[in-house]
């Protein structure tokens, strides 16, 4: 795992890793000098300097504490660390803080390379290593899980969702017959609605949500969420903006705090020129990567911009460079998003939405390498995702329009 | 379906979403990064100091941070776990020369706020490892915690920046602490050209050295100062005061190197600083006179402790203990002869000016008077105001 993920690392710093590495860092204390203040002093006692956990979590923090130091006593408890770990992953979730995807990892230490464990730990490993888009070790765990235990609808689901990503959505599909046997529900039909929305199906895989979130109207709010998310997504990609904006708001009602959704409908009010709309929608929301990217996007569209547009570009810059040096390549899309549309920098775009569409295959990554391509005026690069749009049947108004212009690329 | 199958698989499907959505990278909805620590090392001439940026929320894990456990740390609960942050922090950072392991001193504590959260920052000064070729660095803070922490670090010497990135893969990295310009110095040349150095940069002793000379070539009479008639009977008197002086810190300067007295740095730090407030008060308002050679090797005793410490900064090589010695000595004795050299004549040939005792030496010992007396405040305060 250790090794492929400095594999990766080596991959993404080529030749002369170290004078790269070297540029970035001095990069990335020029930028860190921009985006934060000289260390102080505070003035007041009482003054709070962090805060460790979103507000609304109330004992949860407390929770995760106590099992941390039960795990401490005892390291070697698979159930305890197991346990640890599920709780770090919801809340990497619930607090946008990927820290605790390493908590989890570390919990799981002792286990990381065992062969012979209970499938749920199998699970764990499985939902740590996709997290790092490590998806070929990930959909191997998965297996040794459900060879142990064919009836683990976590892995079922796990498993579905990533060959949705890598773009197999026949492997997708079949995932998800057993998935529906185990926990018919709301969860199954949106699993399986994802697939047929991306696989051709997409007016079909809309009807099936709108069903799906009539008849379980008493599923988690967190259920409903995702179901309405992929439903928005859809309708974006079908052309139905109007639709979509109705289910983000819908969306956003349940859970005004989801930063995918947030930037999911910036996305659209982006691409209708809205910046100025998009902005104000994310305002306030947490300085992640995605937002960063999409708040600087809508300054970048209004003129004149927004005086905060250079110190987000600055801080954007920075947070990427750091990436580079720890090695990791979980932002590529965004980092490719960036560098074409903010820094103008066409063949530094192409080149990284090449290393993602490596990694994944979401409509989105299609998007950005068929745009970077584009703007380069290389169709040839292009190519292979011009294979998967027809081999997938995915509808999608805005990889069609892209590829329409493409093809004059070619034939001017 | 048998109902049991069903519950057993519950808590599963509360992480579902969380599942689904982290998965698919679109979901990088990280207010905060991964855990990375950003320690900054700086080596000049005599001194390696650095400044070490650890987020709370990876020491709220390490060392509980958070005591009334209400999820916020304010500066007084970071405060108070200050000792247990810095042991946690520095038990995890070792810096070692090819000959020693080099001692870390925390000197500040303080806060910073990044773009992802607030940081404790320890500033740092490493005693031991200056004037070395090679430093090595080990890393471990957080790995247990989070195998996915990174150390991403930098150290500056002279013009130049090196970095690396510390992961548990890759705890140990070594680096170059001189650039080619400021190399250690080994030979004798070398220790004489730090000799003279120490001198000429060290303004602590040029200003001593100053006010000893300044009434060099006069004398007191009937309560006011008047220039001797003869230039003889001045190179006489200040040659006295020079080899007094030389004569004086070679004692102290042999004793504190090989050992044999050792006094606290800022002890004698702040007597120097008092020792040229003194020489420079005494042009002034004489309180002693015709004995100036005295006084210059009483203070002599002092300042030679001063260049103990220069060259124990340096970098003492045991086996070469009188080469370094010798050469160093005679570099500072060189030193001072080249600022004797343009200073006696310079006065020699105004003494007779009325200006000179007048205005010049009165003005002279007057500022060098106020330099050193905030010199003496900052060193006994160990506060910083002067540049210099």
């Amino acid at each position: 795992m250790v090794s492929i993920l400095a594999q990766a690392a080596r991959c993404h710093l080529p030749a002369a890793g170290l004078r790269r590495i070297s540029a970035s860092l001095c990069a990335l204390w020029m930028a860190l000098g921009i985006a934060c203040a000289e260390p102080f002093v505070p003035t007041d006692g009482e003054q709070v300097i962090e805060r460790l956990r979103s507000s609304g979590l109330g004992s949860e923090g407390g929770e995760l504490r106590q099992l941390r130091q039960q795990l401490n006593t005892a390291p070697m408890n698979l159930t305890l660390a197991e346990q640890y770990a599920r709780k770090c992953i919801e809340r990497s979730r619930s607090d946008s803080d990927p820290r605790y995807l390493g908590r989890a990892q570390a919990a799981m230490a002792p286990w990381w390379n065992a062969s012979a464990i209970p499938a749920n730990a199998f699970v764990i490993r499985g939902i740590l290593k996709q997290s790092q888009h490590d998806f070929t070790n990930a959909l191997c765990d998965l297996q040794l899980a459900l060879t142990q235990d064919p009836r683990n609808a976590q892995a079922w689901l796990t498993r579905s969702t990533i060959l949705t990503v890598l773009g197999d959505y026949t492997g997708a599909r079949r995932a998800c017959i057993p998935l529906a046997q185990l926990t018919p529900g709301l969860i199954a039909l949106t699993a399986v609605a994802n697939v047929a929305c991306l696989n051709g199906d997409a007016e079909r895989g809309c009807a099936l949500l709108r069903n799906a979130l009539r008849d379980n109207p008493n599923t988690a709010e967190r259920e409903r969420v995702w179901a309405l998310t992929i439903l928005a997504e859809t309708e974006v990609r079908i052309g139905h903006s109007e639709d979509a904006q109705e289910t983000f708001k819908k969306a956003l009602q349940l859970d005004p705090r989801d930063v995918y959704i947030q930037c999911a409908y910036a996305d659209l009010l982006l691409d209708l020129g809205r910046g100025r709309e998009a902005e104000h929608l994310l305002k306030n929301s947490v300085p992640s990567d995605s937002v960063l990217l999409r708040l600087a996007l809508a300054e970048a569209q209004q003129s004149p911009p927004p005086a905060d547009l250079p110190m987000h570009v600055s801080m954007l810059r920075a947070r990427f460079e750091e990436g580079h040096l720890r090695g990791d390549f979980v932002h590529q899309r965004e980092e490719a998003r960036f560098l074409l549309a903010i820094e103008g920098n066409a063949a530094g775009a192409l080149k990284m939405a090449l290393l993602n569409w490596h990694v994944q295959h979401e409509p989105a990554d299609a998007r950005i390498l068929l745009e970077s391509a584009l703007a380069q005026r290389d169709a040839t690069a292009a190519l292979p995702v011009l294979a998967f749009i027809q081999s997938s049947h995915i509808e999608d108004s805005r990889l069609l329009f892209l590829t329409e212009r493409l093809k004059r690329v070619q034939h001017p | 379906m048998n109902r049991t199958t069903i519950n057993s698989s519950l808590p599963l499907i509360a992480i579902f979403l969380a599942v689904g959505l982290v998965l698919s990278g679109r979901y990088r909805a990280d207010a905060h990064s991964q855990s990375t620590g950003f320690l900054n090392l700086k080596a000049d001439h005599s001194l390696v100091q650095g400044e070490w940026h650890l987020a709370l929320r990876d020491l709220e894990d390490a060392v509980s941070i958070d005591r009334n456990d209400d999820g916020m740390i304010t500066w007084d609960e970071l405060r108070l776990r200050k000792e247990a942050i810095c042991a946690y922090a520095l038990s995890r950072l070792h810096v070692r020369s090819e000959a020693d392991e080099g001692r870390i001193r925390v000197v500040d504590f303080l806060v910073d706020k990044h773009a992802d959260g607030a940081y404790a920052v320890i500033r740092f000064v490493i005693d031991g490892v200056s004037h070395q070729e090679k430093l090595r660095l080990d890393y471990g803070a957080f790995f247990e915690i989070d195998p996915k922490h990174r150390g991403l670090f930098s150290l500056q010497t002279g013009g130049r920046t090196q970095t690396g990135v510390f992961s548990p893969e890759n705890p140990t990295q070594q680096f170059e602490l001189n650039d080619n310009n400021n190399k250690v110095p080994s030979s004798f040349p070398a220790f004489v050209k730090e000799g003279i150095w120490h001198i000429w940069s060290g303004y602590d002793h040029m200003l001593f050295l100053l006010a000893l000379l300044l009434p060099g070539v006069l004398r007191r009479r009937n309560g006011t100062w008047e220039p001797v008639p003869a230039a003889k009977v001045a190179v006489v008197a200040v040659l006295k005061i020079v080899t007094a002086f030389t004569v004086a810190h070679s004692i102290t300067l042999s004793l504190s190197v090989l050992g044999i007295i050792q006094l606290p740095t800022r002890l004698i730090e702040s007597a120097i600083a008092a020792s040229v407030a003194i020489a420079a008060l005494n042009n002034l308002l004489p309180f002693y006179s015709e004995r100036g050679w005295a006084v210059a090797f009483g203070f002599g005793l002092l300042h030679g402790f001063g260049f103990a410490n220069a060259l124990r900064d340096l970098g003492l090589h045991q086996g070469q203990l009188a080469t370094t010695l010798f050469g160093f000595n005679l570099g500072v004795e060189l030193g001072q002869l080249a600022i004797v050299g343009i200073f006696l004549p310079l006065a020699l040939s105004v003494r007779c000016l009325l200006f000179y005792p007048r205005v010049l030496v009165r003005l002279a010992s007057a500022v060098i008077m106020l330099v050193s007396t905030t010199w003496f405040a900052e060193r006994i305060l160990d506060f910083k105001w002067l540049p210099f």
